[in-house]
């Protein structure tokens, strides 16, 4: 589904990817675990789109398509959705407002006459019960005043409104306590399928524990270093990433 | 002949109508030599530095209606807030219109300022009031004195609460050609009065008009006033707003513009406060595009302690349009505890828009908090990146970013289904469709 081939990429002419090779199927979950600066963030922004990042070398493939030339929200419209760290706030525009001229915007890049207003509702309804969000919740300006687990729960709800087939989710631990994160990793396992694939962000093994994965990989300065299974992450917590780095020195 | 000649070889043809022993003809007299001498301002002048009218003192203009026009309802019923029961003050191209007003003497006047300067009953509010604070030295405020003749005339007794919002509006018709005009208003809220005020100028066919208008407001004791200025006309359109404030103490005043169209302009706004604990507010928002010109120059005069003001304006330039905020703030030395506060963000849509900001602060006061800022900018990129992500296309997504940026200047304003008129037209301005709330 994704393939990272040899991927480099900058910001500002600096380099942060130096040599990313990835490959996610459907059906799995992946783990990226790194230091601080070791470009974690850096590689969901870069497959997602954001335009001030340059692709120096390498590719990424989205089912088997180059995505090199597609915008931010070309991106979107195959199916790939990054859950961001640190959502922006839009006052003056509701969280169904923004999640119907999300989904809209979608269906029309796919050429759908836009969703009815009764299904919408009905949608919405059903995931906001999957990640326990309050009606009130949904007629709020989209972030503005929400707690940090509330936006990233929100994230989430987006995410389920939104059906991605790679759903990226960068640091969505951060932030939560420990009821809010196991309210956001379940809603993320009920979204879970054989068609889609999720690749969790994280730093911390704690969300691991609730959204298993089947592979871990660690990035360190712009490059996986190590990748293993579910119990890379586990020593990883126990022996810190220094331990890490002392292997590849 | 120059506008200027035309304005005073006009004024004798005006006389004519007039009572010339009233104690207002005094007035109009002494004001018409006050801009005789000093003429249209110019851009040497520093406070016109930005924004230039000699192109709009080109046009031959038509002083006075020859004929009086009707216009029906259905034409012009979306500029009135016909959702809300209101007071209303019509006037076309200068001339009251009974069949689109609704006016009042029912516990409070809400009528013409013709009748309070010709009926003796209002001889003792009209000395007190008119006139009162609108400055002599002020070219643009002398010619509309020395003119005034028709505008709203609104006066809430003590203790009053308008129970429902006055709307003020001024149609242009073009029946005339090129037109100008003065119209001239007077609101005074008594002690402990409240209430509520839009007023709207609005061309309706293809010509140009020129709007000088002035209008002065009396807050007495604990009155509270709330004034909404709806500017979205046509291109060829422009307007110089007069407003003068003058506050007492306890009192509550806010000011919040809207300025969404016309070829040129310019908002004069001066509060000057008489008492202590007052407050003082002025919003604007003011989205605009092609080559549109909006300037904003507004005046705080703090003249007693324990006062507060606050001011909050957004702008949204696109194309070549131009924007041009000056805040100035005055605090006396006697205007100790001054808490002034200024705000003025501005995004640039593109490179050719452009807006000049200056904020202008004389304190003269030791104990005062004043803070003034203003940005100038384009938008988030890691927004625009977040709705994108979405599949929100750039375009759309920029809407959205605009919308947000500009939206909450909205929360201060007390009349729903204004809040919600307005929100609309920024949103069709800015391409964001909000549709139904679900």
């Amino acid at each position: 589904m994704l393939t990272v081939k040899n991927l480099h990429a900058s910001v500002e002419e600096k380099e942060i990817l130096k040599g990313i090779n990835l490959e996610v199927k459907p059906g799995e979950v992946h783990a990226i675990m790194g230091p601080n600066g070791s470009g974690k963030s850096t590689l969901s922004t870069v497959i997602a789109g954001h335009e001030d990042y340059e692709v120096e070398q390498g590719s990424i493939e989205f089912k088997g398509e180059d995505l090199a030339d597609l915008d931010a929200e070309e991106r979107a419209h195959k199916g790939i959705f990054l859950s961001f760290q640190y959502p922006v706030e839009i006052p003056g525009v509701t969280v169904t407002n923004f999640i119907k001229t999300a989904i809209n915007a979608s269906r029309k890049a796919q050429g759908l006459e836009d969703m009815p207003a009764s299904d919408l509702l009905k949608k919405i309804r059903e995931k906001a019960a999957l990640l326990e969000i309050d009606s009130k919740f949904l007629s709020r300006s989209l972030n503005e005043g929400f707690s940090g687990g509330e936006k990233k729960r929100n994230e989430i709800f987006q995410m389920a409104m939104l059906e991605p087939t790679l759903a990226i989710l960068d640091e969505t631990d951060s932030g939560l306590d420990i009821d809010a994160l196991k309210i956001v990793a379940n809603g993320v396992n009920k979204l879970k399928s054989k068609d889609n694939a999720v690749v969790v962000i994280t730093h911390y093994q704690r969300l691991l524990d609730y959204i298993v994965p089947d592979f871990v990989h660690v990035l360190h300065d712009g490059r996986i270093v190590k990748s293993g299974d579910k119990q890379l992450a586990l020593e990883l917590e126990e022996k810190g990433y220094d331990w890490i780095k002392k292997e590849l020195e | 002949m120059e506008l200027k000649e035309k304005m005073l070889s006009s004024f004798m043809a005006l006389e004519h109508e007039l009572d010339l022993d009233a104690p207002v003809h005094k007035i109009r007299s002494k004001s018409l030599k006050s801009f005789e001498a000093q003429g249209f301002p110019t851009k040497k002048l520093e406070a016109w530095k930005y924004t230039s009218l000699a192109k709009l003192l080109k046009n031959d203009y038509s002083l006075f209606p020859k004929v009086e026009t009707t216009i029906e309802l259905k034409d012009v019923k979306k500029y009135f807030l016909y959702e809300i029961d209101s007071y209303k003050i019509v006037f076309i191209d200068g001339v009251y219109s009974p069949f689109l007003s609704d006016t009042t003497h029912d516990g409070i006047d809400v009528c013409l300022l013709s009748a309070a300067l010709g009926k003796p009953k209002y001889k003792r509010i009209i000395e007190k009031y008119f006139n009162a604070v609108a400055p002599q030295d002020d070219s643009l405020t002398a010619l509309n004195t020395s003119f005034a003749k028709e505008g709203a005339y609104i006066y809430v007794p003590k203790s009053v609460v308008a129970e429902k919002p006055i709307q003020i509006i001024h149609f242009s018709t073009g029946d005339q050609g090129d037109f100008m005009l003065q119209p001239r208003s007077l609101v005074i809220a008594d002690e402990n009065a409240q209430v509520q005020i839009i007023e709207r100028h609005q061309s309706l066919s293809p010509h140009n008009v020129l709007t000088n208008a002035v209008t002065e407001v009396f807050a007495e004791k604990n009155a509270q006033i709330d004034y909404y200025k709806i500017q979205n006309d046509r291109t060829d359109a422009s307007l110089i707003d007069n407003t003068y404030i003058a506050q007492e103490r306890d009192t509550n005043v806010k000011v919040h513009t809207f300025s969404f169209g016309g070829k040129l302009t310019r908002n004069n706004l001066n509060f000057y406060h008489k008492g202590e604990h007052i407050e003082s507010t002025m919003k604007g928002i003011t989205i605009i595009e092609d080559q549109q010109h909006v300037d904003h120059y507004t005046l705080v005069h703090h003249a007693q302690p324990n006062c507060e003001s606050h001011q909050d304006y957004k702008g949204i330039y696109a194309d070549k349009a131009v924007g041009v905020f000056n805040g100035k703030i005055l605090v006396d030395k006697i205007a100790q505890k001054t808490n002034a506060f200024q705000q003025n963000n501005n995004i640039l849509l593109n490179d050719n828009a452009t807006i000049n900001t200056k904020p202008q602060l004389e304190i003269f006061a030791d104990d005062v908090k004043c803070s003034h800022g203003c940005t100038i900018g384009q938008l988030d990129e890691d927004a625009l990146f977040y709705l994108r992500s979405r599949g929100i296309p750039k375009k759309e997504a920029t809407g959205l970013l605009t919308y947000a940026f500009a939206n909450n200047v909205l929360e201060s304003v007390a009349i729903p289904a204004l809040k919600n008129r307005i929100n609309k037209l920024i949103a069709q301005k800015l391409g964001v469709d909000l549709g139904h709330n679900l």
